[in-house]
């Protein structure tokens, strides 16, 4: 991690964690349920915020985006010359309520990838993922179960929120990387975590420090933006704490989480190895070790491609038709 | 230091800047996936991309090693890949004692990091060369095209236009607070961490109060030029046949990569 | 966000009768959620094609006092505030949002699209215009602030004073029959200055102008009208105003 911020000097580009996961990391197998999951939720976050009717919205979340994003670029030297500095998803949830923070997360982490290359396109739904709904969801969840306390133990809450938040992201993305085949999740999930372990200590402490500004300031801020459904979201939270903790010990404790992941889920067999399985040795295996059969599995291939496409613009469709 | 200066839109008159940004899109995003699908090893095709890649630069009018040059961007990210060449199971290339652990790097490892390697490198080139050739709000029209939902897409649009405006803000804050800071805060500065945090969190908090105030200002800004909670916008992009034949002609080209990579090694 | 509001019929606005002013302010006050009182009993007229200055030190109210010419502050105020004779409540707004073109202090409040086209396109399609007569529209107001060929260009690209003239045409597409601007002068150069003087002074329309550039008033306003902490103190003929030292003195303004 402490390359990232001696290669990149420019503030803009502080972000540029290893949380922004660019594309070829992943496999599309991988890519594509990481979008099928993030699209599923997004399409609840649109239609949510549509049944508000509220002008405001667009405008509102639009611009807190580009405040997270600005808001990245404020650091402080931690320890050994790393610097902490804002992920932002615990902040933007508890300003602007679960579902319009997604939404202004998600605008976050496209624009990244979109204007910055920081992070994939194709991943970019494993991006949603991992740096805005896995946090948000979980910080949003911890921060409401302190609500109606004491002003100390809410911000404490919202810093152990923010921490965890953190940490649950970095677990994913080396559940992802272990998943398509990248990593070695044995090595990846300690050295995810232990480089999180740090930058979370920025996060939990700059999240918390805003919100102690903002709750002094301008009290009412903080109290309105989310009176609703609050039990709702502890739970959400709760269960995704839950799901992300029960796979990483399951993940490590076996002596190759990759293989073990496999096994476990027959899925993920055929995504280890996407290109390979889908046409095995690259021939077709009822036409046997043939030119034409090779010929035609890689226009199969090809065909591939297209269809993969196809269907994710199909997906894309999708949350328009919903509303 | 202007922020704007960190806009990656390169104003030229070429062939590609024409295209329409629907085919830039999607060839992009096609491109991507295609390099993704590439098996281990597949040399030919790894070259044959980065020569379309170059090939769409030089029609773009950019300087051959345009995306390659800003693509290194990765770079930290491949750290998380190394251990793959460890742990695959392989023909041991090299080994070597490491404490009471013997590493070694496996013939089928080295394949999968280098390849994992350079398919990154090839996707973030493309994306690279579409944010050269794209402006952001043609980007934005085309998504809305190809059916992202509008208020995601105006989400983005007008953060796309205050980015700018709040990296100057904290870009400000940051600037008043060294100005402030006797011995600096690039190094071990004054303070503890906690002390630190607490000024950096104010910081953040102050800019998070103007940039509501200044959602507020924008609202009411756009109320008083009729907004009435519908976000219109002209669709000024048509595809013209030339669109059309761009683009399957890149389709072509990338399917035929496609097949190059999965043909038998000669 | 695609959602339809299904909006009351229009109110055709009685014709207004001869020497009626196109502006009418009775007993307007005014305070902001924090308490702050920001306008007491203010009341103002202004007849069409009239041009009138707005001036007073900062914090004075002027700001505030022109959030209220359109319906952005006060709905509910019971017609203390009338534009072409119809009161401000929600069934008039679209009208007196058309009428009324307000230009905000700071271009970056107002300019909030990605483009100068989508910027000044934005009035216009709200009012239902179809796509040609919104671009020409368009074309007409930056030829109008003399930014023609702007459209493509990012609005985060611009100078300041390239954004103020860009905010002008944004409620210029909009053909407003009263064109109330807030500062419009501040930050620019003496070149940009001069050809807003220009500008001005060529529209035909009614103007309520708030600055704090005495030499522009001097030559551009007939008429002007000083506010100090949320009263107006005066509103006269300019050059009867701007030579009486004692009061200039009073409110913090200079001769010029
Ligand atoms: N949103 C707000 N909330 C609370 N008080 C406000 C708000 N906006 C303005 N005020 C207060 O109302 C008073 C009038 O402000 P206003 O902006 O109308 O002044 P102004 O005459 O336009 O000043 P300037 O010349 O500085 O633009 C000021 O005291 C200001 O602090
Ligand atoms: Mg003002």
């Amino acid at each position: 991690m402490s390359l990232a911020p001696s290669l990149f000097t420019s503030p803009i580009l502080a972000s540029a964690t290893l949380l922004h996961i660019p594309d070829g990391f992943l496999n599309l197998v991988i890519s594509l349920l990481c979008w099928l999951i993030s699209l599923a939720v997004l399409a609840g976050a649109v239609r949510s915020t549509q049944r508000q009717f509220d002008e405001r919205l667009a405008p509102l979340a639009g611009i807190m985006a580009a405040f997270i994003f600005a808001a990245q670029m404020i650091n402080f030297p931690v320890a050994g010359g790393t610097s902490g500095h804002l992920v932002g998803a615990t902040l933007a949830f508890i300003v602007l309520g679960p579902w319009l923070g997604m939404l202004a997360m998600t605008a976050v982490i496209a624009s990244q990838a979109i204007i910055f290359q920081d992070g994939g396109l194709v991943v970019m739904g494993a991006n949603i993922l991992v740096m805005g709904i896995v946090p948000g969801v979980i910080g949003y969840g911890i921060y409401q179960m302190s609500r109606g306390r004491s002003r100390a133990v809410q911000l404490a809450a919202t810093g152990v929120a923010a921490w965890i938040s953190v940490m649950a992201a970095a677990l994913v993305v080396a559940l992802l990387l272990g998943a398509s085949g990248t990593t070695s999740l044995s090595v990846a999930i300690p050295a995810m975590l232990g480089i999180h372990a740090l930058i979370g200590l920025g996060e939990a402490l700059i999240t918390a420090a805003a919100l102690s500004f903002v709750m002094q300031t301008r009290p009412t801020l903080v109290q309105d933006g989310a009176a609703v459904g609050q039990r709702r979201w502890v739970i959400a939270g709760t269960l995704v704490t839950l799901a992300v903790l029960l796979l990483a010990p399951l993940a490590s404790a076996s002596p190759d989480g990759l293989e073990w992941v496999a096994e476990q889920t027959g899925f993920l067999d055929t995504a280890q190895n996407a290109p390979y399985n889908i046409l095995p040795d690259y021939t077709l295996p009822f036409l046997g070790e043939t030119g034409v059969s090779t010929i035609l599995a890689g226009l199969i291939g090809a065909l591939l491609v297209v269809g993969v496409m196809f269907g994710l613009f199909r997906l894309l469709r999708r949350p328009r038709q919903a509303s | 230091m202007h922020a704007n200066t960190f806009d990656r839109f390169e104003h030229r008159h070429s062939l590609i800047h024409r295209l329409d940004p629907r085919v830039k899109t999607v060839i992009t995003l096609l491109f991507i996936v295609a390099n993704v699908l590439l098996p281990d090893g597949a040399w030919l095709a790894f070259l044959a991309a980065w020569a379309f890649l170059l090939l769409l630069t030089v029609l773009a009018d950019l300087p051959l090693f345009y995306a390659a040059k800003r693509s290194f961007i990765v770079l930290p990210f491949t750290l998380a890949a190394i251990t793959v060449m460890f742990t695959l199971p392989g023909q041991p290339l090299l080994s070597w004692q490491m404490g009471s652990r013997q590493m070694m790097i496996t013939d089928a490892g080295l394949l999968r990091f280098v390849s994992i390697v350079i398919r990154s490198w090839l996707s973030i080139q493309m994306a690279i060369l579409l944010t050269a050739v794209t402006q952001l709000p043609d980007l934005l029209h085309a998504l809305q095209h190809l059916r992202v939902p509008r208020i995601l897409v105006a989400i983005i649009s007008f953060m796309y236009r205050y980015l700018f405006v709040l990296a100057d803000e904290a870009m400000r804050l940051l600037r008043a607070r060294e100005a402030r800071s006797a011995r600096g805060w690039a190094g071990k500065s004054g303070g503890t961490i906690w002390w630190r945090a607490r000024v950096a969190g104010h910081m953040v908090g102050q800019l998070m109060l103007r940039s509501l105030e200044r959602s507020d200002r924008v609202y009411n800004a756009m109320l008083a030029r009729g907004y009435d909670g519908r976000l219109l916008t002209l669709n000024p992009h048509r595809m013209q046949p030339g669109d059309w034949l761009a683009g399957v002609l890149a389709a072509a080209v990338i399917a035929g990569i496609q097949l190059l990579g999965r043909l038998p090694p000669i | 966000m695609p959602v339809f509001h299904h909006r009351a019929d229009p109110i055709i606005a009685s014709p207004l009768p001869a020497g009626a002013p196109v502006i009418a302010v009775h007993g307007l006050s005014f305070a902001y959620s924090d308490g702050h009182v920001a306008l007491h009993e203010v009341s103002i007229d202004i007849h069409a094609q009239e041009k009138v200055a707005l001036v007073g030190p900062n914090g004075a109210g002027k700001s505030t006092l022109m959030l209220h010419l359109n319906g952005i502050l006060g709905q509910h105020d019971n017609g203390r505030v009338q534009v072409s004779g119809m009161p401000i409540n929600r069934a008039n707004l679209p009208h007196i949002r058309a009428k009324v073109g307000l230009v905000f202090q700071n271009p970056d409040d107002q300019l909030f699209s990605p483009t100068v086209f989508e910027d000044v396109a934005f009035g216009p399609l709200h009012m239902g215009f179809a796509e040609p007569d919104v671009r020409a529209r368009v074309e007409r107001a930056l030829g109008q602030v003399g930014m023609e060929g702007f459209g493509e260009r990012l609005s985060h690209h611009l100078s300041i004073g390239q954004k103020k003239r860009i905010a002008i045409a944004t409620v210029l597409s909009m053909d407003p029959e009263i064109l109330v601007l807030d500062e419009p002068s501040a930050g620019l150069d003496p070149r940009a200055r001069r050809s807003l003087i220009n500008l001005l002074r060529q529209l035909p329309i009614t103007m309520l102008v708030s600055t704090h550039d005495m030499l522009m008033v001097r030559e551009l306003f007939p008429r002007m009208i000083i506010m100090d902490e949320g009263h107006v103190v005066a509103d006269g003929p300019t050059p009867a105003l701007m030579s009486d030292a004692a009061l200039l003195e009073a409110h913090g303004l200079e001769m010029p």
